[in-house]
């Protein structure tokens, strides 16, 4: 695989039909936030009767650039052409009119009413200007045939499972004569049966000539039901391909493209070895998992050993570190620590078992803002100790000052604001509160993203040296460079499931990585 | 009852419900108002049997005359909570109308202009609050307080004391009045509280208005990205609720033949009360206006029953309440978990 052609990819003049007109046009489209370009001259074009894939990592701009679509968030420049026609809508109301319907994730119906009064509301036919109940329902029943859908127009909505109710919001979108129809992330909590009829619908759809905007993170998905996809990185469109002609490793080095910022002399190697056949691991899972979140897996960390989890975002890597942190409770499957089965309930029953848990959200689930550098790092060893055993304040003072030091926090001011710190130093301070309590299981989910080079590698050297001192690290990151480098064995997550471990040696690249992501261990 | 559970262990408590209302053909949504109905008929048996003259057509004709006023406020905040909101200026909103209407009636303004000119008001009240939670998206228990406060206020502005209302006209509508079948005795009151609750059923159920009240109710985000004209429905809750609250005002003060700026000290709560009895979700998009006035019969019927049973203190009427409000908002939360 060489990921070194994604950029020069680019789109292939071939890959769209020049003798269809598109539905949908839009070029150029730019939208920023405060602070952030989340789109940045993105072009995207709907071919009548085709489903099209949206690919992207989180926070890639899909959802962004299908709000732009909808109208729910304003442009900044770029245009937007549906049947040729320029347009800019200013709500999901006025794109509707013009034909383009979007069924989101959480399915937006209202529960509290009927099947029949979701499908129809907004669009009921009149009589002398009041609603007209039986043609109502009547309709509403017309439609849901239309589908394939055997249920009771009568019946409340909330009463059916997630799957159905999908499958009302798009007769829901057919009701408007839909040309367009957007799924975004339609299938994240449908199973198998689940999704076929769906996409037996979808392809009817597409057959009457309705363009399709498929949104998912299921790679299989994708590959089955499009015909051609956009994939966009960081707000960015990086082409458009036919999707016969992609392969799916393609689209996953596409995806996540190279990562080059970090520059080769500040590269931390993880120099020291484990055996992993001496001695049973500090956490060992066993069939571990938990409905709705992620499939069973079994997993082992030991000690000195730094475990790697490499997957896709939303592929599931979060909701392991969960599990085991006892920030989830796991429904099925057993958890040990140090030999003993234990139940995690609370994550205070994990920190009781001396295990840390660094969360990928700093901001809501790690650091407190308002807070001081001194009073962030001692809060988790204090918790610790219990609100009534205030730590002595020279004692703080020290504990501070060695970690100030030893992970180079900048400014080096205990009395800073923690919300004045740079999100590297953020981060650090996050990892020195941990490491205060002296955790023998370090659990890391994405501690390095969004810092700067530097702060980086020191992170990554902190997590390469707490293994060396004997310390269980399981590292969470989406850059699979870092994972290779620093991990020992390597656990490949995909669609929520893990589908393969791989021991780290000298020979394994981040191709190999991408290989078992793209191809779901089954090569 | 230990025996009977314990002599059926598999019966799942789930189904047992949805078989009850299968067989008695009632839908789930309807079950809240069917639970206020059996109160109600509850209600008039016990008087009925502890009274002679109870069960009389008078008794219950009397309940309309008497809580018209009530019915008509009841019918304005369901429309407000049926969105997930709350309306707690009612009370005053309904004073300041009498008090205007007193104050203008006297002042010798014909009556023809007042009564339309007080309903205004209560409609503009009302106008203000849906802009202070739609536009500056305040919390509606703090938007309505204020009103409440400011209404109240203005009140005692244009006149501490209470007025009495002499004008021929609105003396004459006030005490209007006919027999139905004979026994069954309307006043005007009745017949625009009864007209105001066709007209807030057939915008509930037979307009894209009404449709869109519930669909807010059962999420507002959803609704919006339905393309349903969320804002403008928003302030048109509240512009309802005031106009009822002043058009309340007007039959209170044809009720007591006078205006005064201490009426309706808590009537606010007394209309949620009724709402909430009426099988209407205080989370929002459930419930039905005919179910409020259901509310209102029966509150009025307790309070009937204290006045006959005569030995009691009215604060039993109270007790009652909130004990009937408690039993009925745990039911709801039952109905709701049972549901997810």
């Amino acid at each position: 695989m060489t990921p070194s052609d994604a950029g020069a990819a680019g789109s292939t003049p071939d890959a769209r039909p020049q003798d269809v007109r598109p539905v949908v046009e839009m070029t150029g489209i730019s939208i920023e936030f405060p602070g952030v370009k989340a789109l940045d001259g993105v072009d995207l074009r709907l071919l009548p009767g085709e489903v099209h894939a949206l690919m992207g990592e989180n926070g890639a701009g899909k959802s962004t650039l299908i709000k732009a679509l909808t109208g729910v968030y304003g442009i900044d420049s770029g245009e937007i052409l549906v049947d040729g026609e320029p347009h800019r809508f200013s709500g999901p109301g006025e794109a509707q009119a013009a034909g383009i319907a979007t069924v989101y994730q959480e399915v937006n119906l209202c529960e509290n009413l009927t099947v029949a009064e979701n499908i129809m509301l907004g669009n009921e036919p009149r009589r002398f200007g009041a609603i007209d109940w039986p043609r109502t329902r009547r309709r509403a029943a017309e439609h849901l045939a239309t589908m394939g859908l055997d249920v009771d127009p009568a019946s409340s909505l909330g009463s059916h499972s997630i799957a159905v109710q999908q499958l009302v919001a798009i007769s829901r979108a057919m009701v408007v004569d839909a040309k367009v129809l957007i799924l975004d992330e339609p299938t994240s909590s449908l199973d198998a049966d689940e999704v076929a009829r769906l996409f037996d619908v979808v392809r009817r759809l597409r057959d009457q000539g309705v363009a399709i905007l498929f949104v998912s993170h299921f790679i299989e998905q994708v590959f089955d039901l499009s015909d051609r996809m956009t994939v966009l990185r960081n707000g960015a469109r990086v082409g458009e391909y036919r999707t016969a002609e992609l392969s799916r490793t393609e689209l996953v080095s596409r995806m996540i493209g190279r990562s080059m910022e970090v520059l080769e002399d500040l590269e931390v190697r993880t120099e020291h070895t484990v055996d992993t056949a001496q001695g049973a691991p500090f956490v060992q899972a066993v069939g571990l998992g938990r409905r709705g979140s992620v499939q069973a897996f079994d997993l082992d960390v030991h000690e000195g050993e730094v475990v790697g989890l490499a997957g896709l975002l939303g592929s599931g890597r979060t909701e392991v570190a969960r599990l085991l942190a006892g920030a989830d409770r796991a429904d099925t499957g057993t958890l040990s620590v140090k030999g003993t089965l234990t139940r995690l309930r609370t994550p205070r029953a994990a920190i009781e078992r001396k295990i840390a848990f660094s969360s990928e959200d700093r901001k809501g689930e790690g650091v407190v803002g308002d807070l001081t550098v001194r009073e962030n790092i001692v809060l988790g060893l204090q918790a610790e100790r219990g609100w009534l055993r205030p730590l002595p304040g020279r004692q703080v003072d020290e504990i501070v000052h060695r970690y100030i030091e030893a992970l180079n926090i900048r400014p080096a001011n205990p009395d800073a604001l923690l919300r004045n710190l740079s999100g590297g130093n953020q981060q650090k301070v996050l990892l020195a509160r941990w490491l205060a309590t002296a955790p023998e299981l370090f659990i890391l989910d994405e501690p390095t993203r969004g810092i700067d080079v530097g702060a980086k590698a020191e992170i990554q050297r902190l997590v390469s040296d707490l293994a060396g001192r004997g310390m269980a690290v399981l590292f969470i990151s989406a850059e699979l460079e870092e994972v290779v480098r620093l991990s020992h064995r390597i656990a490949v997550m995909r669609d929520r499931r893990k589908v393969a471990e791989l021991t780290n040696t000298d020979t394994v690249g981040v191709d190999d990585v991408v290989e078992l992501i793209a191809s779901g261990g089954d090569r | 009852m230990t025996t009977l559970a314990s002599s059926r262990p598999g019966a799942p408590s789930p189904d047992r419900v949805p078989s009850v209302g299968r067989r008695l053909r009632v839908d789930r949504r309807y079950l809240p108002v069917v639970g206020t109905l059996v109160v109600f008929v509850l209600l008039l048996v016990v008087g009925g049997a502890r009274y002679d003259n109870f069960l009389s057509v008078g008794v219950l004709a009397n309940l309309f005359i008497n809580n018209a006023f009530l019915i008509v406020l009841a019918v304005g905040m369901t429309f407000v909570i049926l969105t997930g909101g709350i309306d707690l200026s009612v009370g005053s909103v309904l004073a300041l109308s009498g008090v205007t209407a007193a104050y203008l009636l006297q002042a010798g303004v014909p009556a023809g202009v007042v009564i339309p000119l007080v309903v205004l008001v209560g409609s503009l009240i009302g106008l203000l609050v849906g802009a202070m939670v739609h536009v500056f998206e305040v919390q509606p228990f703090i938007a309505t307080l204020a009103a409440m406060f400011f209404a109240r206020g203005l009140c005692f502005l244009i006149a501490p004391e209470s007025i009495p209302i002499d004008d021929e006209t609105f003396v004459a509508l006030a005490s209007w009045d006919t027999w139905a079948g004979g026994q069954w005795r309307i006043t005007s009151s009745v017949v625009i509280a009864l007209v105001v609750v066709a007209v807030a059923f057939y915008l509930l159920h037979y307009t894209q208005f009404g449709r869109t009240v519930y669909a807010i109710g059962g999420g507002e985000q959803s609704a919006k990205l339905m393309g349903l004209p969320v804002a403008r429905t928003k302030v048109l809750v509240y512009v309802i609720s005031g106009t009822c609250a002043g058009l309340g005002g007007l039959l209170f003060a044809m009720f007591s033949r006078s205006g005064y700026s201490l009426t309706g000290v808590g009537m606010e709560l007394d209309a949620i009360a009724a709402v909430v009895i009426g099988g209407t979700l205080l989370t929002g998009g459930t419930g039905f206006v005919l179910g409020s006035v259901l509310g209102v019969l029966v509150l009025g019927l307790i309070q009937t029953i204290i006045t006959f049973e005569g030995t009691l203190s009215s604060w039993w009427t109270k007790i009652v309440i909130g004990a009937l409000l408690l039993v009925f908002v745990v039911l709801q939360r039952l109905l709701a978990l049972r549901r997810s």
